[in-house]
């Protein structure tokens, strides 16, 4: 029986010649990563175990990027707790205030994560890095303790639901309408446990960013990955990049997938997800009712450069309405510096947004834009659950960089048209 | 292992967010966080729940963030187990790594009540409604994960790993 492109890499591992749907394993670790809000959780339980030193200095990554720069003294203190760890255990992978990014925007960019690879992070947008070619997952704190210690991990290996791509999207959608759209179909909890595999003639249609942020929501259908097949994108994307050799693997002809889900990248929409709950989705085109307190264009779902850029084409020369707040957060240094370079920050300002350093920020309601009682979002982010971006009774409605753009200068939920 | 207690029910989708806000997540210490525990979907529950209660949910409980606060909180606050139709994957990861017990049934988190007493054998997986005197059998843990929670945690099971190398 073949095996799925997850299986193989969890095999490999593994050091396993074959593994099948269920088999409990321990894999080997390329990468463990945690971030300033799970680092000190997992520092607490490494010390209280008793480890004295991480498995690899090299493998463990600790980016600070959820309440930084710290949004008040006990941020501080955590980011402290993650800086003094990293220094003891000689971290090469630590980025501070200055050199850091959102932490599944930074990884990728810096080529710290790369094809093949085996990754666990204490951060459930972990699933991100398996735009790459690699399996990545999202793990808990006591999980990366145990990772940085001894290198390894324990999985059950995921079945797996295809994702077939056919065609090629319309200019006005983005990655985030055909995950969200995804999610719309099949529920928050459609992929439980799962893998997503994207496989099929559109996937060479899609750029680096636009697989990042797919894979980045995979976890909002409860998947434990997504993974995209490596091709002529992918390694143009790592070379010159990518700190290690990338490893290929490929799924197996006869690979068993649970079902198989066509997806028509042609016939995608501009797709908002309502509050509260991801599966929640709706075309844009049918929400111009809504109107809005605030856009936030930013997160490790869409904070890429692709994404600012879609911000620019469509703010450049025009106001943010009267009455909306609009905040772009580029999600890395490297960006952020582009985006000045390029004169898309003026532009930015120009219209009527404030632009901030770095940060998660608002995404998870921690600071840099809460709402208060009654107020609406439109949000590049990827959770609208209850009070996520605030009061427990404000709203978030999820949506990509091309719809909250144009949302932003219209004061209400609307899709970008060309021209 | 058992716990015996009154339930607290709540809907499908529990996320990590309802659980444990992130506007608290600023420290890591379990005692603090825990006052804090379903603040957004049920204020009282921090006051009302003794030590043992159960808390019964439906589908895709723990959804969302990795936060392993979710757990450790409601462990903190002193639910003895949790029941749900389903887990998100990465809160039933890390609820098994922390130590707190959680079976999945969905017979008994559709029929159990709020407010019932509910007795639960975490060994065989027997859960018991003594208000209504009805049983239901949940998957008891496969014998990796039931060694891990013998050991107390992944990470005292690892240290036992190593003892025994």
């Amino acid at each position: 029986m073949g095996m799925t492109m997850t299986q193989k890499i969890l095999a490999a591992h593994a050091g396993l010649d074959h593994v099948e749907a269920g088999q409990l394993i321990s894999a080997k670790l390329d990468i463990v990563l945690g971030n300033d809000i799970t680092t000190p959780v997992a520092v607490n339980e490494f010390k209280k175990a008793g480890f004295d030193s991480v498995f690899d200095k090299d493998r463990v990554a600790i980016v600070l990027d959820h309440f930084v720069p710290n949004k008040d003294i006990k941020a501080a203190e955590q980011s402290k707790t993650c800086r003094e760890f990293a220094c003891a255990h000689c971290v090469s992978h630590f980025y501070d205030v200055g050199k850091m990014g959102i932490e599944h925007a930074l990884l990728p960019e810096q080529g710290v994560v790369t094809a093949g690879d085996c990754i666990i992070g204490a951060d459930s947008h972990t699933c991100t890095y398996g735009a790459l070619g690699a399996f990545s997952t999202g793990v808990g704190s006591t999980d990366m303790a145990a990772g940085m210690a001894t290198g390894m991990a324990w999985f059950k290996v995921p079945s797996a639901i295809r994702f077939h791509l056919t065609g090629k999207l319309p200019p006005s959608c983005s990655g985030k309408d055909v995950i969200l759209t995804i999610i719309g179909k099949i529920g928050v909890d459609g992929a439980l446990y799962k893998s997503m595999e994207f496989t099929g003639e559109g996937v060479r249609t899609l750029s680096m960013d636009d697989r990042l942020c797919i894979c980045n929501m995979a976890i909002e259908a409860g998947a434990k990955n997504g993974v995209f097949p490596v091709d002529e994108v992918t390694l143009a994307y790592l070379k010159g990049r990518s700190e290690r050799e990338p490893v290929v693997y490929a799924a197996d002809e006869d690979a068993v997938y649970e079902k198989t889900i066509d997806v028509d990248l042609s016939a995608i929409v501009p797709t908002v997800a309502c509050p509260h709950l991801p599966e929640n989705t709706r075309p844009a085109s049918a929400l111009h009712d809504v109107r809005i307190d605030q856009v936030v264009i930013g997160s490790c779902t869409n904070g890429r450069l692709e994404d600012m850029e879609a911000a620019y084409t469509i703010l450049k020369g025009r106001q943010i309405a009267p009455g909306v707040r609009c905040i772009i957060i580029p999600g890395t240094m490297q960006i952020l510096r582009e985006c000045v370079e390029r004169s898309w920050y003026t532009a930015f300002i120009d219209a009527g947004a404030v632009v901030s350093t770095p940060t998660c920020g608002p995404c998870l309601g921690g600071y840099m834009g809460i709402l208060a009682a009654g107020e609406r979002c439109v949000a590049t982010t990827n959770r609208n659950f209850v009070g996520r971006m605030g009061h427990v009774k404000s709203e978030v409605y999820l949506a990509s960089p091309h719809t909250a753009a144009a949302s932003a200068l219209a004061g209400y939920i609307t899709e970008y048209r060309e021209g | 292992m058992n716990t015996q207690g009154k339930v607290f029910k709540y809907p499908d989708n529990v996320d990590t967010d309802v659980i444990i806000p992130a506007r608290h997540l600023n420290t890591p210490d379990a005692q603090e966080l825990a006052q804090h525990c379903m603040e957004d979907i049920d204020a009282d529950y921090v006051r009302k729940v003794r030590p043992g209660d159960v808390m019964v949910a439906g589908w895709n409980f723990g959804c969302g963030s990795s936060r392993e606060h979710a757990p450790l909180v409601i462990k903190t606050c002193g639910t003895g187990c949790v029941i749900a139709k389903s887990f998100a994957r990465i809160f039933y990861r890390n609820a098994i790594n922390i130590g707190l017990p959680i079976l999945e049934c969905e017979a008994a988190a559709q029929e159990i009540e709020a407010g019932d007493e509910v007795s639960v054998d975490f060994d065989t997986g027997v859960i018991t409604d003594v208000t209504t005197g009805k049983t239901y059998q949940a998957q008891p843990f496969p014998p990796f994960i039931q060694n891990i929670i013998r050991c107390g945690g992944l990470l005292n099971s690892l240290k036992e790993g190593v003892r025994h190398e």
